[in-house]
């Protein structure tokens, strides 16, 4: 089995979350997505720390973050493919 | 893995079965705390569950404080129960319905007496409890007398990855066996609440928690600023790489499994619909959330955690655990079930399930949990608004 520095929930997310104590820049990173037990690569554009989040793809202002399936939040501040996303460019669409 | 049938406990008097056998000293109001304090501190095997209100309350925040304590003394893991109030009435309300249970319940109220009398009048009758139940014995009870509650805390995004879904895996193998379980966390729904409300096995029961949740938005809405001001997610949350409220909403959710729920209570409002699962509409801090759910009836507590939640509660024991290698490292002494190896796929969730089954049972039978251990006992009354 590949190695696993990403685990995405499922296929229709556009983020994956960090599950090494940390990514490197320009790091070539394996994904595992768990609902089709299937492998992806992606490679960072930034150090990420364990638990945060990795964009899967280019995303726009406006556009929405989908995590376990599901809208988790809206791009505030345009993010590449490669990306930390966190605060800073997400927020939510609730309050 | 086969799953255990029993575990064992202590049976009380109306049929039910505890995890631990506490005496307990529960103050009616914040001014009898000194009192309760002073018994537990003379009579050993007891312990007082000192808090901060009681006094002004009306209406419906009344009701809840009523019911938080009584359910606290109906709990069966407490085999005998000491009440102290300032004045009587109050204290024979709580009395009078603790004592439906059968168990040994007396209530004593201050006024007219003063701390001194009344600590040495207390102290013997609960020595007479404490002796008491010092004899009980643990027996064979089947699995089904378990009454599981789940809350998480200092979430992280590992937690909806891992440690929420390892419970949820619990959830979908030992509701079959006839346990209650219970879930909360209302204001941490929210993002999920569509997808959590089509979890109600009823019609009833989804527009239930429908109308519970709009109420509590509502309120937010009302009360809150631009957010929740870094109450939801928290700033242990956001270290933790969770970034909305509806992230950590489905991760929160996790929890469930595959489960449905069959009602929904009010806090600390006791199931009555026979086993399975029930969503308790309560706060998301930790603590109020476990005291609600303790008064409930539920005996034995999972908590999940990502950046490390050191909760415990007096009298319903907490298993703590975590998928997060960094906390299962630097917090060790908090973390029961270390399942961050889900992370490094060297542990599928099944196998995870298991291991939190196999450390549920242990606990249930006697095993004190790293809160115990380490003499957590977090007593919080939930307000629902400012006193009279």
């Amino acid at each position: 089995m590949a190695k696993t520095d990403i685990i995405i929930h499922d296929k229709k997310d556009n983020v994956g979350v960090i599950v090494i104590e940390k990514v490197s820049k320009g790091q070539d990173c394996g994904c595992w997505i768990m609902e089709d037990d299937s492998s992806s690569k992606v490679k960072s554009e930034a150090e990420i720390p364990l638990g945060h989040k990795i964009a899967l793809e280019d995303l726009k202002e406006g556009d929405t973050i989908i995590k376990y399936g599901h809208d988790i939040g809206k791009v505030i501040k345009s993010i590449k493919k490669g990306d930390h996303v966190h605060v800073h460019n997400v927020k939510t669409k609730k309050w | 893995m086969q799953i255990p049938k029993s575990f064992l406990g202590f049976k009380r008097e109306n049929g039910r079965a505890g995890t631990r056998n506490h005496v307990i000293i529960l103050p009616v109001d914040d001014i009898s705390n000194a009192c309760a304090e002073a018994v537990a501190n003379n009579i050993k095997g007891t312990i007082a569950l000192p808090h901060s209100y009681g006094r002004l309350q009306f209406g419906a925040d009344l009701e809840l404080h009523f019911r938080t304590m009584i359910g606290t003394g109906r709990n069966p893991n407490v085999a005998a129960v000491i009440v102290i109030g300032i004045e009587p009435k109050w204290t024979k309300r709580i009395v009078d319905a603790i004592a439906k249970t059968g168990k040994p319940v007396e209530g004593f109220s201050i006024e007219g007496v003063g701390d001194i009398d009344t600590i040495a009048k207390v102290s013997k009758k609960a020595q007479e409890f404490s002796m008491w139940a010092s004899e009980k014995q643990r027996e064979e009870c089947p699995i089904s007398d378990l009454w599981i509650s789940v809350k998480c805390g200092e979430s992280d995004t590992t937690s909806g990855l891992a440690s929420n879904p390892t419970v949820g895996n619990l959830m979908d193998k030992l509701e079959p066996l006839g346990v209650h379980l219970c879930f909360g966390e209302t204001s941490e729904l929210t993002g999920a609440e569509t997808v959590c409300a089509k979890r109600g096995k009823t019609k009833e029961a989804q527009d239930k928690f429908m109308k519970t949740w709009s109420s509590y938005n509502d309120f937010i809405l009302k009360e809150a600023t631009n957010d929740l001001s870094e109450s939801q997610p928290t700033a242990g949350n956001i270290a933790g790489g969770l970034t909305t409220i509806e992230e950590k909403a489905f991760g929160n959710f996790q929890k469930i499994g595959s489960r449905k729920f069959i009602d929904v209570l009010e806090p600390a409002e006791e199931p009555t619909k026979g086993k399975g699962l029930y969503f308790m509409d309560t706060s998301s801090a930790a603590a109020e959330c476990v005291t609600l759910q303790a008064a409930g009836g539920f005996n034995i507590h999972l908590f999940p955690t990502g950046q490390g939640n050191i909760i415990g509660n007096p009298i319903e024991p907490v298993i703590k655990l975590t998928a997060n290698p960094l906390t299962a490292k630097t917090m060790s002494e908090h973390i029961d079930v270390d399942v961050s190896k889900i992370l490094s796929r060297e542990m599928n969730l099944d196998q995870a399930g298991d291991e939190l089954i196999k450390s549920t049972i242990k606990v249930a039978n006697g095993r004190l949990t790293c809160a115990e251990a380490l003499g957590h006992k977090e007593f919080v009354m939930t307000k629902l608004y400012r006193s009279a």
